[in-house]
């Protein structure tokens, strides 16, 4: 089977199984909200915020949502007992990793979406008006961080205290996501060019998903 | 201890002898004409940065020989530098804003290379967080996060480096007054040999861990420890 085929068919078990529990893409979503919300009274006294607070809290919202969902999907492989049953496939392990870097990347284009929409309206921030770049932004940036949070996330699948070492290994990593993401967005709503963070995003993301394939083997699945 | 060979038993002495002669060198050393004394944190923070990078490419190599090698003594290798990386990393970020408080009003600023190093140190922290709560299969999760991390430098480097900078350059080394150089390299020599003093060190009583579990686990199996169990 090649690797395409392969991560086609392991991407669409995540999707089916997704569909029929809902838990992930409702749990991540409603998180989402939350966070704008929380954010939006944090920041909101009654004036129109900074340019680049808007663009902090739809980063942070990206960050914190997709550890909550990264945690939770392997969480779900692993009580189901389903990992092992995937490592037992005969399938390549970088179609594994790949295919769940693709199944975070879309969960989390669809909480994006609902984080970007609900800033524009409570945030006043007039996100609409870039949607083309803000959307290569940001699938840039989410590949970049699922490619590393992915790799974690499965090595984390035996570990005593993964909830607090998700986020305490990823964050430190994925600094460079944030940076750039957070630049980006604030250069694209004061109608600068983010051709520079665009170049840089698609570099992170290309080592970064080159090492996570060549690492997931011996970090994730071997004994 | 047995085992001390010649290379380690000289880099032993040359950092007790530094460590004694060294603030008398520095104090010795002509005074720098715009920052005065405080200029003199200079000997004990460029090396300690410096050694800080050292001690996280020696633990990215130890990881990267663990995880492909599947090499015991390379895992022992990484977790030494890890350990090393976020000890001279703390010196390096304590001394700084010691320096900066005077040179530029203020501990911290957010300079490339202040950055870089604090993200870098959090790393490392994270490395030692992994593998002391990790678990089983600890030891390949921070062997990956090593990789990782090594790999984040230069992409932290690049993706702060278009705010200002405004951090001393390293040709601040090369271009040194002649009174300044030999303490400057002496205290280099120092921390480099307390460097692999304490990586020595940190091997051994790895080495001496594994030997422990491969007798406890050969004397389980002998059934000398059924009483403690």
């Amino acid at each position: 089977m090649s690797v395409v085929r392969e991560v086609a068919l392991l991407l669409w078990k995540d999707v089916v199984v997704e569909l029929r529990a809902k838990e992930l893409l409702f749990g991540t979503v409603f998180f989402g909200a939350i966070l704008v919300l929380i954010f939006a009274f944090a920041f909101y006294g009654g004036e129109r915020p900074p340019v680049d607070v808007m663009s902090g809290v739809l980063w942070v919202a990206i960050a914190l949502s997709g550890t909550l969902a990264i945690g939770r999907a392997f969480e779900r492989e692993r009580e189901g007992n389903t990992l092992r049953a995937l490592l037992l496939a005969p399938i390549s392990r970088s179609s594994l990793y790949l295919s769940k870097l693709i199944a975070i990347a879309l969960l989390m284009a669809i909480v994006e979406l609902v984080v970007a929409v609900l800033l524009s309206f409570m945030l006043h921030a007039s996100l609409i008006e870039h949607v083309l770049s803000l959307a290569a932004l940001l699938l840039l940036g989410t590949v970049g961080f699922g490619a590393v949070a992915s790799l974690f996330g499965a090595a984390l699948g035996r570990a005593r205290s993964r909830d607090v070492l998700l986020p305490l290994l990823v964050y430190p990593l994925s600094v460079p996501v944030l940076i750039a993401g957070t630049r980006a967005t604030t250069a694209l709503l004061l109608g600068e060019d983010a051709s520079f963070w665009l170049k840089f995003l698609l570099v992170y993301d290309a080592i970064f998903i080159s090492i996570g394939v060549w690492v997931f083997e011996p970090v994730a699945v071997s004994e | 201890m047995k085992r001390l060979g010649p290379f380690y038993l000289l880099c032993l002495a040359v950092a007790v002898i530094g460590l004694a002669i060294c603030p008398t060198l520095v104090v010795l050393a002509p005074r720098e004409t715009t920052m005065g004394f405080v200029q003199k944190i200079f000997y004990y923070h460029v090396q300690s940065a410096w050694l800080c990078f050292m001690a996280v490419f020696v633990c990215a190599g130890g990881s990267a020989a663990y995880l492909f090698g599947k090499s015991e003594a390379g895992d022992r290798v990484a977790v030494a530098g890890g350990e090393l990386a976020v000890l001279f990393g703390i010196c390096t970020l304590v001394t700084g804003p010691l320096w900066a408080r005077k040179a530029w009003g203020a501990y911290w600023q957010w300079d490339v290379r202040l950055t870089t190093t604090l993200l870098l140190l959090m790393i490392f922290v994270a490395y030692l967080f992994s593998r002391r709560y990790g678990g089983p299969g600890s030891k390949k999760l921070a062997a990956g996060l090593a990789l990782f991390g090594a790999a984040d430098v230069p992409l932290i480097y690049l993706s702060v480096s278009i705010w200002r900078t405004i951090h001393p350059k390293t040709t601040v080394v090369s271009s040194l007054q002649p009174g300044m150089r030999g303490p400057f390299w002496a205290a280099f020599a120092t921390f480099a040999c307390l460097f692999v003093v304490l990586f020595g060190m940190r091997m051994a009583l790895e080495r001496s861990r594994a030997k422990l579990d491969e007798l406890y686990l050969a004397a389980e199996d002998a059934g000398l420890l059924d009483g403690d169990a």
